[in-house]
C-alpha cells in the first residue's frame, strides 16, 4: 500500500505522523504500519530504495514476516488534524471572493505550503521476528519512520485476533468509542464475513465492557450492521 | 444429543459447591432452552471427568444494569452480542460420580466426593457416559427405563437392589404396577432371588390391566411359566379370569395368631384392649385354637363369662367377637385345612419359584389383604430365620434371598403399628435373614420414616402431595434438588430413581410393557449367574431340556 507520511513523534504508546500531502490521511480509525524495512523493492513516494537502513533494534538476519525485516508496528489511526506548518502564522479565513472552496484553493496553491496535515496512531501491536504479537513493542517506531495504509490481507491479519480492542478502549484516548466504532466497521470489510467479525468483535467488546452497558451499547450502536 | 464420546459443549465451570452444585455459566452457544432440569452433564475437570444432573437454570448478568437498559428491541445485533457475554445463561450441576479418565476402561464410576475445578469444561452427556455409568444390560443389569431424550438404557443393579428392600411410589396411575412388574420381571431374569407377591389386584399373576390402551398385558406366569407358581385365595374368580393357578390356598383358623389381631386393629376398627385380648384367649384356649374355641360361643352371655374368666373387659371382648365374627365370610378361612399354608409357599420359593398370591375379591378386603399377607409373611419370615440360623451353624445351606412384595404398604407399615409388625421387622433388619421388601404404596407419607429410610432404592413415579414428595426423598443425598425434579415428572410411566441400585438419580421413562415385542425381550432368561456354581441360593428348578443339555455335557 502507499506511503502515506513519515512518523515525527513518537512514545510507547502511539506515533504521530505528517502526511507527504495535504488532506492524504488515512480514515479515522484505519490501520497503518511503521516501520521495518521492506526487504523487496517497495513502492514508495518518490521511490525511496529499499532496505537502505536496517533498524538498529532488530538483530540482522530477523524478521522475515511479510516481506519486512526489523520490527513492523502496527497501529489505527485515532486523531486526523490540518493545521497551518508555522504555528505562528495562523490561518485566515480568504475565500470572500470565491464561488466555491476549490476555487479558493485553486487561486491559494501557497496552501498546500503552508498547511500540513497530521494524524496520531494508537499503537495496537507489532511484529516481530516470531510472528505478529498483538501488545506494544519494547519500543515505538523511529521518529522519521515511513508509515503505510495497510492492504486488506493486512488489516484481515491484524483484526484476526480481538485482542487490540483492550489498547484502544483503555484511558487517555479522546473519542475512543468513535476510533473503536470506525476501525471495527473498516476492518469488517477486510474479512470474508464481515457480519460474523462484527459478531465476534462485538462478544468481545461485551467481554471488556462487561461492566459498563452504557458504553458497550453506545460502541455497539456504531457498528450494527442490521 | 450425539453418540461421539464427548458431548455438545455448554459452559465453563465457574463456581459452586458440593452440597449447592457447581455453576456452569454457557458459553454464547448454548441456549438454556435446550436445557432441563434433569439433563445429564459431564464436566472435564483437571484430574476427574464428573458427571451430574442439571438442577436449576437461570439467567444472570454480569452488568445489572441490563434490568433496567435491556438492549434496544429493534436492534438484533446488539441482542445477539448481549446474550451469551454480558446477559447470560447459567446453569447448576450436581456432579455425582466421577468417570473412570479415559472411556473404555472398565473401573466402576464412583460417588463423587468433591468437585471440578474453576473454569472446567461442561458439556451434554453423550450416550456412551450415560452408558458407563448406567451400565449395559447383562447378567447382572436390568434395563429399566431410558433417560429422557436419550436413546441409551438406564439399568438397575439387580444384585444390589434384592440386597435391601425396595420402595415403589407415585399417586394412582402413573405406572407403580408396571414398574413393579418390570422389577420382578428383573429379579426373575436374573435368578439371584425369589419373589412372593400379595397380588392384591390379582395384576401380577396371568394378567393384569392396560387401561390406557384397554387391554390385557401378560403377567409375570404367562411370560415364565417355568419359575413362577400362582396361588390363589379366590378360585372362583381366578378360574373366571381364566388365570391359571397352580394352588388353590386356604388358611385355618388355627393358623390365625394373636399378633395378626393387633395388625387388623386398623381395618376392624379394633380398641387397643380389645386387640390385646386375642393373647389372653391364646393362653386360655391354648396355641392355634384359640380363634375356634373363641368363635365358637353362641351368645354375648357366653362371651361375657369368659371376659370375666380372662380378665377383660367385657365390652372390648364383645366388640372383638363381633369383628372377628366377620372374618367367617372368608370363603379361603376353613376349620380344617390341608397342609400349613405358608409351608407351602415357602416350598415353591425355596426351589427358587416365584409364588403370586392372587387376593381375587379379597383384594378389595383391607381386613382379608391385611390378614394373609401379614400371616403368611411372618410364618416365611420365622422359617427363614430359621434356616439362616442353621446355615450359620453350619448345618445347611443359605436360604436363597427373598423379596415380599405388598401393595398399599402404609397399610402395614404406618408409624403406629411399623414397630410391631412383621413388615417393620424385616424392613429394620435389612438382610440379615435374607429376606426384604418391596414396597408399593400411593401414599408414602403414610409409611413409618424409620422404615422408609431403610429403603435401598426407591422408584417413585409423579407425586402432587407435598408430603408424599417430602416422604420420600427424606434422608435422599440431595433430597432439596431431586425435589425439583420429582416435582415435574410426567403423570404416566415416568420415574424418578434412585439408591443402592443405581449409581446415581436418574429420572426415566419406564421401558414399556405390553407390546409382543417387550414380551419377546423380557421372556428372555438371562440368569446365567444364578447357576454359578458356589453363589448362595443358587438352585434353579431345572427344565428336561436343560438337564438333558448338562448332563451331555457332563459326558464330554
Ligand atoms: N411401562 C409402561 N408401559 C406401558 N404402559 C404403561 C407403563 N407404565 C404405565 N403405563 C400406563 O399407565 C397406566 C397406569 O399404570 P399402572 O396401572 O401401573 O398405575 P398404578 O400406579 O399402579 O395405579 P394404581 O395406583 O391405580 O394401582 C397403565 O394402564 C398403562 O397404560
Ligand atoms: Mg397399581
Amino acid at each position: 500500500m502507499a506511503r502515506v507520511g513519515e512518523v515525527t513523534q513518537t512514545a510507547s504508546t502511539g506515533f504521530t505522523v505528517q502526511c507527504y500531502k495535504l488532506y492524504a490521511a488515512p480514515a479515522l480509525g484505519a490501520l497503518v504500519r511503521a516501520g521495518g524495512t521492506p526487504a523487496s523493492g517497495d513502492s514508495g513516494i518518490g521511490g525511496l530504495a529499499a532496505g537502505s537502513s536496517p533498524n538498529p533494534l532488530i538483530p540482522a538476519g530477523h524478521g522475515q514476516q511479510q516481506g519486512f525485516t526489523g520490527t513492523v508496528v502496527y497501529g489505527v489511526v485515532c486523531r486526523v488534524s490540518t493545521e497551518p506548518l508555522d504555528p505562528g502564522r495562523p490561518v485566515l479565513a480568504r475565500g470572500e471572493s470565491a464561488a466555491t472552496e476549490e476555487e479558493l484553493y485553486r487561486s491559494n496553491p501557497q496552501l498546500e505550503r503552508l498547511l500540513t496535515s497530521r494524524f496520531e496512531v494508537l499503537i495496537i501491536g507489532h511484529q516481530d521476528a516470531e510472528g505478529s504479537r498483538p501488545f506494544l513493542p519494547p519500543l515505538p517506531p523511529r521518529v522519521h519512520s515511513f508509515v503505510y495504509g495497510c492492504n486488506p490481507e493486512e488489516v484481515a491479519q491484524c483484526t484476526a485476533r480481538l485482542d487490540f480492542l483492550h489498547l484502544l478502549l483503555g484511558p487517555g484516548l479522546i473519542a475512543a468509542d468513535e476510533v473503536v466504532g470506525a476501525c471495527l466497521r473498516g476492518a469488517a470489510q477486510a474479512h470474508s464475513d464481515p457480519d460474523q467479525f462484527l459478531l465476534r468483535a462485538g462478544r468481545a467488546l461485551a467481554g471488556e465492557l462487561a461492566q459498563d452497558l452504557p458504553r458497550l451499547n453506545a460502541i455497539l450502536h456504531r457498528v450494527a450492521p442490521w | 444429543m450425539g453418540d461421539d464420546a464427548q458431548g455438545r459443549p455448554l459452559g465453563v465451570v465457574v463456581g459452586g459447591s458440593l452440597t449447592q452444585g457447581v455453576e456452569v455459566r454457557l458459553d454464547s452457544g448454548a441456549s438454556v432452552e435446550d436445557l432441563k432440569v434433569g439433563t445429564f452433564v459431564t464436566i472435564q475437570g483437571a484430574r476427574h471427568r464428573f458427571m451430574g444432573v442439571v438442577t436449576d437454570i437461570a439467567l444472570d448478568s454480569a452488568d445489572p444494569r441490563i434490568k433496567h437498559t435491556p438492549p434496544p428491541a429493534g436492534n438484533s445485533f446488539i441482542a445477539q452480542v448481549v446474550s451469551g457475554t454480558v446477559a447470560y445463561g447459567a446453569i447448576t450441576v450436581s456432579p455425582h460420580v466421577t468417570l473412570p479418565a479415559a472411556l473404555g476402561d472398565d473401573d466402576p464410576p464412583l460417588a463423587a466426593k468433591t468437585i471440578p475445578s474453576h473454569f472446567s469444561r461442561a458439556y451434554t452427556a453423550s450416550q456412551r457416559d450415560v452408558e458407563v455409568v448406567f451400565g449395559k444390560e447383562d447378567e447382572r443389569h436390568f434395563w429399566i427405563g431410558n433417560p429422557l431424550d436419550m436413546e441409551t438404557k438406564v439399568c438397575l443393579d439387580m444384585d444390589e437392589l434384592v440386597k435391601r428392600s425396595i420402595g415403589v411410589f407415585g399417586k394412582t396411575g402413573t405406572g407403580k404396577t408396571f414398574l413393579t412388574r418390570l422389577l420382578l420381571v428383573g429379579i426373575l431374569q436374573r435368578g439371584r432371588a425369589s419373589s412372593i407377591i400379595f397380588d392384591m389386584h390379582s395384576e401380577y399373576g396371568w394378567s393384569g390391566q392396560d387401561t390406557d390402551r384397554s387391554r390385557q398385558v401378560k403377567g409375570l406366569k404367562q411370560l415364565f411359566p417355568a419359575q413362577v407358581s400362582t396361588f390363589t385365595l379366590d378360585e372362583a374368580s381366578s378360574r373366571r379370569r381364566g388365570s391359571q393357578v397352580d394352588e388353590v390356598l386356604r388358611i385355618g383358623y388355627q393358623e390365625v395368631e394373636p399378633e395378626d389381631v393387633q395388625m387388623l386393629r386398623e381395618t376392624l376398627n379394633l380398641s387397643e384392649v380389645a386387640a390385646s385380648a386375642a393373647f389372653n384367649l391364646e393362653r386360655e384356649f391354648g396355641q392355634g385354637k384359640w380363634l375356634l374355641g373363641f368363635l365358637a360361643l353362641q351368645d354375648r352371655a357366653a362371651v361375657h363369662d369368659l371376659a370375666e374368666k380372662v380378665q377383660v373387659n367385657p365390652q372390648a371382648l364383645l366388640s372383638l367377637y363381633n369383628r372377628l365374627d366377620g372374618l367367617r365370610r372368608y370363603g379361603f378361612l376353613v376349620e380344617q385345612a390341608g397342609p400349613d399354608a405358608a409351608a407351602q409357599i415357602i416350598q415353591h420359593a425355596e426351589k427358587g419359584r416365584h409364588v403370586v398370591l392372587e387376593f381375587g375379591r379379597y383384594g378389595n378386603d383391607p381386613t382379608a389383604y391385611v390378614l394373609v399377607s401379614n400371616l403368611l409373611s411372618r410364618r416365611i419370615h420365622q422359617r427363614y430365620v430359621a434356616l439362616k440360623e442353621e446355615a450359620e451353624g453350619g448345618g445347611g445351606r443359605e436360604p436363597r434371598p427373598l423379596v415380599l412384595v405388598i401393595e398399599e404398604a402404609h397399610k402395614f407399615l404406618s408409624p403406629a403399628i411399623a414397630s410391631q409388625t412383621i413388615f417393620g421387622t424385616i424392613a429394620r433388619e435389612l438382610r440379615k435373614y435374607n429376606v426384604t421388601l418391596m414396597v408399593i404404596d400411593q401414599r408414602p407419607s403414610g409409611i413409618d420414616p424409620e422404615v422408609l429410610s431403610q429403603l435401598g432404592t426407591r422408584l417413585t413415579c409423579q407425586l402432587e402431595n407435598e408430603r408424599d414428595i417430602d416422604a420420600v426423598l427424606a434422608g435422599a443425598p440431595g433430597g432439596r434438588q431431586l425435589r425439583s425434579v420429582l416435582s415435574r415428572l410426567e403423570s404416566r410411566q415416568q420415574a424418578l430413581l434412585f439408591g443402592h441400585a443405581l449409581p446415581m438419580p436418574v429420572v426415566v421413562r419406564t421401558r414399556e410393557y405390553g407390546s409382543d415385542q417387550s414380551y419377546t425381550q423380557l421372556g428372555r432368561r438371562l440368569g446365567v449367574g444364578a447357576r454359578r456354581p458356589g453363589l448362595p441360593g443358587g438352585t434353579e428348578i431345572e427344565t428336561a431340556e436343560a438337564r438333558l443339555e448338562r448332563e451331555i455335557k457332563d459326558l464330554f
